[in-house]
């Protein structure tokens, strides 16, 4: 039997936070990095921390490591306060952008390193050690030093270095950003079934939407320092709280305009709207347009007339740029049907219009 | 691309200083080493008298050790200083590092000699160091094995060569990733584990040069054992130096510098060895 603390679930709400972030921030001299960030993972959670760079979001990841300290607010993991452990007493494990390996370590004994300074008895180690290798498939590279590993070997044992020591939490900064993007696309869906199978919460750092959204549960887009919003892939793609979270995840028509009496209008747009006067932005996503064959309009949708200006192809899709008149541009996109010409009529839903912050 | 021509005019200058002041010299070494003095003048006779003079008379096989003694007391006590601040330099020092970098650096631009006289002045018998126990009455006469003893000489030469120590130690520390020692705080090592773990393997390299360095410079020194050695401080190449000055007995000076020569090149071999065995680039 293992003589390792193995995570104990402790006793409070099922549905209580593995991690929590209560009002977190941090300053660097004078520079503001985090502005009161709060923000919970549950057990088993796939949570995605989604900025440019300069958000903020790897200092976030490294205060829930220990690199960092905040400069005010708490961590809580599991109903104990984590702010004020070092790091090497925190049931986190983390993937490095660098996978950060021992270079004068082999394999083997990389995977095994935590286990080692934690004093795990020696059959223990190897037993877990070799399951660890299996589950990411580098068994066969054990005793090779990682300078003879490609990028993606590499990634998989800084992996497997994490999970051998069953952490709460594995936290991943930027972990594919330096590999080529077949392999990326293949680590993605790796790293999905993994999670799901071993059911611990990740906490990942990425800068790439697509990547966000093909492996989350929940993104967490950070802007400047705060959350800008947090939601699941399809809540915020599909209901953007703000302009910038619409621009930054996806594409999108941002239409700025007013609401009066009970009327949207943006630009040569306008579609009926029962809310309060007042200045108004909407999104509209570009694959919510489509061409009416007919030239007809349902009662729920809007129409326009457009003049095509530019076709981009992309194989199962094509994006036009269309001119709706006195040089208001959107942006549609369409399944992929040949080159197309002239004035064409449009439509979409009024649903599809999602009004959003500035 | 380069010209032949070219090619052959900028590699001449190296080739001429290395044939000039290596490998002439050395062949004269070692030919003067199998020659002798007979009545006053050197005969090109060759023979192995000095090699067995150096076998047979325990006096030169005494002073070798005592200066490979005195060596590597040198490269254990420029370990204990250099390591430490190299380690506090290149992990801690924050925003002081430059400046404690030149610090360290200084003494070098200093004269070996007035180093040397400095020790002598601090040794001495109405030195500073005696002065200073006297006045704080730790002691009630001047203490003479201060200076002119193999103590004065280990402590003169580690204060030398410390920066030649400390020099590679932190090249090979500042090359050390940091996320590595992050990564390893975040497997649960804390940091004196760390240190042994990781930070102390991966600069490896720069302690074994560092050691090499004040191994070989104190092996071949003499000027520490002249000013502050005295006879129970004397070294191999204060014997040297005599045999080629006063005694004029070259080959004898010669087949010493030989076998010094030799135990410098198997140890640099050895430890060539060692560093390629600590690398992992």
């Amino acid at each position: 039997m293992s003589s390792l603390p193995i995570p104990q679930p402790i006793l409070h709400d099922a549905d209580a936070p593995l991690l929590e972030l209560r009002e977190v921030a941090k300053r660097f001299g004078s520079r503001e990095v985090l502005k009161s960030i709060s923000l919970n993972i549950a057990p088993g959670e796939f949570l995605t921390l989604l900025g440019e760079s300069g958000s903020g979001k790897t200092t976030l990841l490294r205060l829930v490591a220990g690199f960092e300290q905040p400069s005010a607010g708490e961590i809580w993991m599991s109903g104990a306060r984590l702010d004020k452990l070092p790091p090497y007493k925190r049931r986190v494990n983390t993937v490095f952008q660098s996978y950060a390996l021992f270079p004068h370590l082999s394999v083997r004994d990389n995977v095994a390193y935590g286990l080692r300074v934690q004093g795990a008895p020696k059959n223990e180690i190897a037993a877990r050690v070799g399951e660890a290798m299996n589950m990411v498939k580098m068994t066969e590279f054990a005793a090779a030093r990682p300078s003879r590993l490609s990028g993606g070997q590499q990634q998989r044992v800084a992996l497997a270095r994490a999970l051998v020591n069953r952490p709460q939490l594995l936290l991943l900064d930027e972990p594919l950003s330096a590999l080529d993007a077949n392999l990326r696309k293949e680590m993605q869906s790796e790293l999905k079934s993994l999670q799901r199978e071993i059911g611990i919460a990740f906490l990942l750092v990425t800068h790439d939407q697509e990547e966000a959204m093909a492996l989350s549960d929940r993104i967490a887009l950070l802007r400047d320092g705060a959350l800008e919003q947090v939601a699941s892939p399809r809540e915020i793609y599909t209901h953007p709280a703000t302009a910038y979270t619409a621009q930054f995840i996806g594409q999108t028509n941002l239409l700025r305009g007013e609401i009066r009496r009970s009327i949207a209008t943006c630009g040569v747009l306008r579609w009926p709207l029962e809310d309060a006067d007042s200045p108004a932005l909407f999104s509209v996503r570009p694959e919510a347009i489509r061409i009416s064959p007919d030239g007809k309009r349902q009662t729920h949708e809007v129409k326009f007339r457009g003049a095509i200006r530019q076709q981009i192809y992309s194989g199962a899709s094509e994006l036009l740029e269309v001119d709706c008149g006195s040089g208001q541009l959107l942006r549609v996109r369409l399944p992929a049907r040949g080159p197309l010409t002239g004035e064409h009529d449009f439509v979409f839903s009024i649903a599809d219009a999602i009004r959003v912050a500035d | 691309m380069y010209s032949r021509a070219y090619k052959t005019l900028v590699s001449i200058p190296p080739l001429l200083w290395v044939g000039f002041f290596l490998l002439i010299p050395y062949a004269l070494m070692f030919a003067h080493s199998f020659w002798l003095v007979q009545n006053g003048a050197l005969v090109h006779h060759w023979n192995l008298s000095n090699f067995q003079k150096l076998l047979t008379n325990p006096l030169y096989a005494e002073v070798l050790f005592r200066t490979m003694r005195i060596a590597s007391f040198v490269v254990l006590c420029s370990l204990l200083l250099g390591y430490p601040l190299a380690y506090y330099l290149s992990f801690h020092s924050g925003a002081r590092k430059e400046l404690l970098f030149q610090l360290v650096i200084v003494p070098l631009w200093v004269s070996y000699l007035v180093r040397g006289y400095a020790w002598k002045t601090i040794l001495g018998s109405d030195g500073v160091l005696n002065g200073l126990l006297q006045y704080l009455h730790i002691t009630h006469a001047p203490v003479g094995f201060f200076l002119y003893s193999p103590f004065a000489v280990i402590l003169m030469l580690t204060h030398i060569y410390t920066p030649f120590v400390f020099l590679p130690i932190y090249a090979s520390l500042e090359h050390i990733p940091r996320p590595l020692v992050e990564a390893s705080h975040d497997l649960g090592a804390g940091p004196v584990s760390t240190f042994f773990r990781v930070v102390l393997p991966l600069s490896m390299p720069g302690l074994l040069a560092g050691a090499t360095f004040a191994f070989v410079l104190s092996l071949g020194d003499f000027l520490a054992p002249l000013l502050v050695g005295g006879s129970s401080g004397t070294m191999i190449a204060n014997i040297v130096q005599t045999l080629f000055g006063a005694s004029y007995d070259w080959p004898l000076g010669a087949a010493i510098s030989v076998c010094i020569l030799l135990i410098t090149i198997s140890l640099l071999f050895l430890t060539e060895r060692l560093e390629k065995r600590w690398s992992f680039k």
